[in-house]
């Protein structure tokens, strides 16, 4: 065996030569283009027009650009005041919000993919209309749902772009959601992307998380092992 | 004329730029306003920090573990001097490294974040060169001319070959003398003990001076041992209140019992390993209104505690809303590393940075080098410095090589000679790729 049959057995970057005690040209432009991908990622605005065949409804976090988003968590997990009465209580069994996060492409990406699968699943469900937030964080569902009145909410929101992963989507449930929320109290399944959790098959996951925590009326930490497909 | 009402108000004003205080709102307003603070700062007699616990003595035991730890005979150099007066103590000629490591116990952790804020970049350098904090569990780390690495050879699913694959490729890059430390992807009992089974098989068959660890919450870890699991270090995250400390899920009743477990199984070496970063205490909404840079410093008093073998700051981890930048990354690096040393700790430093942050190669590159220069006692080497499973950048096992080849700079000793030993040096030169895999290394993957 030699050094470069490494790379067999992990991603990670083994055996990727030197020049001196630096890397190959190629290594190193490889590494520049994934940074490359990864920051372009972060910044790419939200495309409003991305799931214009659910025709969702539009809402603004408190965070009035990307710059301050990324200064000020807190102001991305409340909604912009104006937007607060766009919303209309009524009595949903779930609502699903759709934000940017960390990446506007992993919406542009997966968003319609998986929110197509996940509605053939949720075909019985009495669903708030859909939302799309722009400069969104994970909490900002908490918000959104208590205000139209649901017992769950579900947010789909781009994640913290990796090196090789810079549209990777994140789906996160909450039962009875409402402001002041914690991330225990929240379920969670990552990584959702092409070469990753196809999205086809995380809505099928994230389906029956749905109904588990309808069933046991309770997320996070509380709720009893998910029977849920494992993971390729 | 004293225009601040407390001390940790003063501290955070006159801390230099920082997101995280800013979101904290804690930071000075205007630029004028922070030199207003660095200049009362620098009138504050030493003594003031001892009269004054920035959190009651009652409400929090890492104040409680600073007062009670504080050693007044220790002290006594630098007793009568001024927050200004230290600077120029710690620079003055005459004040050694030896002296340095002699003051630690007399020092407290607000004296050295206090002093730090009114400290350049080359003064954070050069007070921090002197002292050699020496360390040792079956290697010596620390010592004059030398730089060890923590080989973290993650894999998002843990899978062992891959991760003994990866520990092969670091150590053909002479790193991993301080420590072969695993973050695992999953915090549970039999996936810890499946790894340090792993890492302790490497470990042997190739007779490595070095220290294992996998990288899970300490009940974990401590249970692992109980079940007889070959555990060489113990590991936490540790942070500077109680409070912060309560959102890891640790107290020091806790670390004391994980700190006697790992003696009793290698009596007489430094057994424990901690990570810290500053905005850890904000991010728990437990930082008591202390500015992130002060609060780290606070976690070196919990870490002296233990004289572990390892410390080291995970500086550019907890993104843009803390360091905001390379610019903010790279000072605190060296902060973080001056007032770890100062306290007497075998300070190494995570050069690190997300995605989200506004940073680059180029700017691990420049805290890399500060570093070296500094006196840091290890660094992380990561694959490419691509972490797949933590999903951040940190420095490679190249960049090892480079910092200690331009400073000439060597592993510890007795890996240095396991090194020639084992057949990674070719007459001096390192295997290349397309050679053959010494048949000991080879084994371990079968």
């Amino acid at each position: 065996m030699n050094l470069l049959q490494l790379r067999q057995l992990t991603p990670a970057r083994v055996a990727i030569g030197r020049a001196g005690h630096s890397l190959p040209t190629n290594e190193l432009l490889n590494f520049q283009f994934a940074h490359a991908r990864a920051r372009d990622a972060v910044w790419t605005p939200l495309d409003p027009t991305c799931l214009a065949n659910f025709n969702p409804l539009h809402l603004q976090s408190q965070a009035p650009n990307r710059a301050t988003y990324l200064r000020r968590p807190d102001l991305g997990r409340r909604l912009a005041q104006a937007d607060r009465t766009l919303l209309q209580p009524g009595t949903y069994a779930a609502a699903i919000v759709v934000a940017d996060g960390l990446s506007a492409q992993a919406i542009h990406h997966h968003a319609r993919p998986f929110l197509e699968a996940l509605c053939a699943e949720l075909k019985d469900w009495h669903l708030a209309p859909l939302t799309l937030v722009q400069q969104g964080r994970v909490a900002i569902a908490d918000e959104i749902g208590q205000l139209v009145n649901a017992q769950l909410a579900l947010i789909l929101i781009g994640e913290r772009p990796g090196l090789g992963s810079p549209d990777s989507l994140g789906a996160y449930l909450t039962w009875n959601p409402k402001v002041g929320r914690t991330d225990a109290e929240r379920l969670c399944v990552s990584n959702i992307r092409t070469e990753g959790l196809a999205p086809a098959l995380a809505a099928a996951r994230v389906a029956t998380m749905m109904r588990e925590a309808k069933a046991h009326q309770v997320t996070g930490v509380a709720l009893p092992s998910v029977n849920v497909p494992a993971l390729p | 004329m004293k225009r601040f009402p407390d001390l940790k108000t003063l501290l955070a004003k006159a801390a230099p730029p920082r997101s995280g205080d800013q979101l904290a709102g804690l930071a000075a307003a205007s630029a004028e306003e922070r030199v207003a603070a660095q200049m009362e700062l620098a009138q504050v007699p030493l003594k003031r920090f001892l009269a004054e616990p920035l959190i009651p003595y009652e409400t929090d035991e890492v104040t409680r573990l600073i007062c009670d730890g504080h050693s007044n005979p220790a002290f006594q150099p630098v007793a009568h001097l001024t927050v200004g007066d230290f600077r120029e103590f710690l620079l003055s000629e005459e004040t050694t490294g030896p002296d340095l490591l002699a003051l630690a116990a007399g020092l407290t952790p607000e004296m050295v974040a206090a002093v730090s804020k009114i400290m350049r970049v080359q003064d954070l350098i050069t007070v921090a060169a002197k002292p050699r904090v020496v360390t040792r569990f079956r290697d010596t780390l620390g010592l004059p001319g030398r730089l060890s690495t923590r080989l973290q050879p993650n894999h998002p699913t843990d899978d062992l070959r891959g991760i003994a694959a990866t520990i092969i490729d670091g150590l053909l890059y002479a790193n991993g003398d301080a420590v072969l430390g695993v973050n695992p992807a999953t915090d549970d009992v039999a996936t810890v003990e499946a790894l340090l089974r792993m890492l302790n098989h490497v470990r042997e068959t190739l007779d490595l001076p070095t220290q294992t660890c996998v990288l899970a919450h300490v009940t974990t870890q401590m249970e692992a041992l109980r079940r007889g699991a070959p555990v060489d270090l113990i590991f936490q995250s540790i942070a500077g209140t109680e409070a912060a400390n309560r959102a890891f899920g640790i107290n020091l009743t806790l670390l004391d019992e994980a700190a006697q477990a790992a003696s009793e199984a290698h009596p007489g070496a430094n057994v424990m390993y901690f990570e810290t970063g500053q905005g850890s205490a904000l991010s728990s909404n437990a930082h008591h209104g202390i500015d992130q840079q002060t609060c780290e410093a606070r976690a070196y008093a919990v870490a002296r505690r233990y004289s572990p073998l390892l410390v080291n700051t995970v500086v550019g981890f907890i993104g843009p809303e803390y360091l905001y930048d390379g610019k903010q990354i790279i000072r605190a690096g060296l902060e973080d590393h001056f007032c770890g040393k100062l306290l007497g700790l075998p300070m190494g430093c995570d050069i690190c940075y997300t995605n989200h942050a506004e940073a680059d190669q180029d700017d691990m590159d420049v805290l890399l080098t500060l570093l070296g220069a500094a006196g840091c006692n290890y660094i992380m080497g990561v694959p490419g410095a691509d972490d797949i499973m933590l999903h951040y950048q940190s420095t490679s096992f190249h960049d090892a090589l480079y910092l200690r080849s331009l400073l000439n700079l060597k592993p510890a000793p007795e890996f240095e000679a396991w090194m020639e030993h084992a057949g990674i040096l070719e007459n001096g030169v390192r295997l290349s790729a397309s050679k053959a895999l010494p048949p000991a290394f080879e084994r371990l993957l079968l």
